[in-house]
């Protein structure tokens, strides 16, 4: 392992067409499960999923998982009567100093970074048997029990500050690791991202890199309706933070801003996506894009069929 | 009776000297809460995170997750109202070691009704991992610090600032889970916490004096509240219970008191002082305690009332107790 101005290099770091690769099979997993479950979050898996592939393969700089391949089950709330509680952090490797922490932050995206575990062989290929089933771990709406979860924020927009925070500890120790967030756009609906983004800048945290999926979809609708956040990247250059508008499928030009040198900057990528990528299908839902139900047993065949020409290479 | 004049400002200073992982965070109160002077003489260990108290929260949250123990400085109201959700998961749920300084509870500002922490331990006891304290006296201002940091998890304080009595020595720290009996008797028992042990104080020689005896508690510990001998204070009373608390009489000290006396069958009256599910609002504490009923002469009449008859205590008589140093009875090693 060998660091190369701000980043890592470590023998896992993957080729573009590799995680190209990866990031369609997280998709496709992705629709397995939705389609054996009858409906779920699928169109935040058609988004985000070069996201999740690029992170894991080639931004991050972690460690090889701290947790069993086999998720456990509910180990019970943190607290001080319980010593067995286990973070989900621990699935994304040891936290070391010179290592990375991924904070994520849309939690109802569980489901998309369970497969990206699983892909990237931290998690056992059938774990997400166990989602949503009572007493697991591998919940629908992931909490800090939950496989590479390491904060909880369920409750959105908390993810940016509790980042802040690690990531300011960490400065004070002196540790060289980076500290990345996945967001989702509709948080910055959220007035806590704004006092976030203010601190970030305030305390020149540039070991910070926020990654935002920017879908323009939230639960009621395209972003833009329901509560338009405007030019996110000129808010965030006004803030003082270092903004970069990228292609969020292109996994080249989402892994380039982390490997641009600090400049004492907040990093924001603002990865521009569509909801309904590789399954076009989507696209007759809009704008109710959130969660999918079939509204009929020839809607969950329609799907069904494109499920099975889902091209996996393409 | 003593007066220790700002006694929070060198005593954290002292006592963070050899605890470089105690960092202060603070939301542009920085001297409202008396660490101005900790923010010159350690500005390494001190952030202000401005007016953005959701934000705050979540980096105390990161901070204590790299092994600091970010002491949070506010008023209470910014504390557990404003930013409730972001305490909730991002502190206390992960059971976090961040230190909730909350200043100014109750009605102890004029700054009215914005200000003025009215239903914070009824919301604290409520949030679970979360431990409740509250500040009575300068020694417990100062004290309070070390019952904080052996917390495995949030700890939420009710602050005294200011000008600040000296109530118990300080030889008799703040201890975790653990009443001061400051007054034996078998008729009553009365329960205080913060400002309203001081009214107490004035209240329980004079009833003494007209022959109702009472048995005096002062409360420091809000949750967890196992306090045995706080159930046995309860279980003496002949004539009942009071209560009485700079906070709505909803989920608070009263609310406490009652469900202890439900769960273990203390079958006496229990009459609950303090704001009765009111705001308030901006005026002097004297004055508010006057208003509302959270002052020796409410203790005194509710006493009369338990006992059944009138003690002949008038306003007069209370102004003349003077308060005189208070021992706590409860001595650490009969414990």
């Amino acid at each position: 392992m060998r660091r190369e101005g701000n980043r890592m290099l470590t023998d896992t770091t993957m080729s573009t067409e590799e995680v190209r690769r990866t990031a369609q099979r997280i998709r496709k997993r992705v629709f397995e499960h939705v389609m054996r479950s009858g409906g779920g979050y699928l169109s935040q898996a058609c988004s985000s999923a070069e996201l999740f592939a690029t992170l894991y393969g080639k931004v991050m700089v972690l460690g090889a998982s701290q947790a069993p391949l086999e998720p456990v089950p509910f180990p019970g709330v943190p607290g001080r009567d319980n010593p067995s509680f286990v973070s989900g952090g621990a699935y994304n490797g040891p936290r070391e100093p010179q290592f990375d922490r991924f904070i994520f932050s849309p939690a109802h995206y569980a489901l998309v970074l369970y497969a990206a575990l699983i892909e990237f062989g931290r998690l056992a290929e059938h774990a997400l048997e166990a989602f949503n089933r009572d007493g697991s771990t591998v919940e629908m709406i992931g909490a800090e029990h939950s496989p590479g979860v390491e904060t909880t924020t369920g409750s959105l927009a908390q993810a940016i500050s509790q980042a802040g925070g690690i990531a300011l500890g960490r400065r004070l120790k002196g540790e060289p690791g980076r500290v990345w967030v996945l967001m989702s756009d509709g948080e910055f609906q959220e007035g806590q991202v704004w006092e976030a983004v203010q601190a970030l800048v305030h305390y020149r945290l540039d070991n910070v890199g926020i990654y935002a999926d920017v879908n323009d979809q939230q639960c009621d609708g395209r972003v833009e309706d329901v509560m338009q956040v405007g030019a996110l990247g000129e808010k965030l250059r006004a803030f003082g933070a270092r903004v970069y508008d990228v292609d969020g499928h292109d996994v080249e030009a989402l892994a380039a801003p982390a490997a641009a040198p600090s400049d004492g900057r907040p990093l924001f990528v603002l990865a521009h996506t569509d909801p309904t990528r590789g399954v076009p299908l989507l696209a007759e839902r809009a704008p109710n894009l959130h969660y999918l139900r079939f509204g009929s047993e020839a809607e969950r065949e329609r799907y069904q069929r494109a499920f099975e020409t889902f091209d996996e290479e393409a | 009776m003593e007066i220790v004049n700002r006694p929070h400002v060198e005593n954290f200073i002292r006592w963070a000297a050899d605890k470089p992982r105690v960092v202060v965070v603070s939301a542009d109160l920085t001297n409202s809460c008396e660490v101005g002077k900790w923010r010159d003489t350690y500005p390494e260990r001190f952030f202000s995170l401005g007016m953005a108290e959701q934000n705050m929260m979540g980096f105390a949250a990161g901070l204590a997750r790299e092994g600091f123990e970010p002491f949070v400085h506010t008023f209470a109201v910014f504390v557990y109202r404003r930013p409730y959700d972001q305490l909730a998961m991002s502190i206390a749920y992960p059971n976090l070691p961040v230190r909730l300084m909350a200043f100014l509870p109750g009605i102890t500002t004029p700054g009215g009704v914005t200000h003025q922490a009215i239903e914070d331990v009824a919301i604290m006891r409520a949030t679970p991992n979360m431990t409740v304290l509250e500040t009575g006296d300068a020694t417990e201002v100062e004290s309070v610090l070390d019952v904080a940091h052996a917390v495995d998890g949030p700890v939420y304080v009710r602050f005294l600032r200011g000008r600040v009595p000296r109530l118990f020595p300080q030889s008799e720290p703040m201890a975790l889970g653990r009443a001061r009996v400051l007054h034996e008797g078998d008729d009553v028992t009365i329960l205080t916490a913060g400002i309203t042990t001081e009214e107490a104080l004035r209240a329980v020689p004079a009833l003494a004096g007209a022959g109702v005896r009472a048995t005096h508690l002062h409360v420091s510990t809000h949750k967890p509240f196992d306090d045995p001998l706080v159930l046995d204070a309860l279980k003496r009373a002949r004539k009942g219970v009071i209560t009485l608390e700079n906070h709505t009489i909803v989920g608070g000290l009263g609310s406490a008191v009652a469900e202890l006396m439900a769960e273990h069958a203390v079958g006496t009256p229990l009459v609950r002082l303090g704001l009765r599910d009111t705001y308030a609002h901006g005026a002097s504490q004297a004055y508010l305690m006057g208003e509302y009923g959270l002052d020796a002469m409410a203790l005194v009449r509710a006493a009369e009332r338990l006992a059944g008859r009138d003690t002949g205590i008038a306003e007069a008589d209370l102004a003349q107790v003077r308060v005189e140093e208070v021992h706590s009875l409860a001595k650490a090693e009969a414990l």
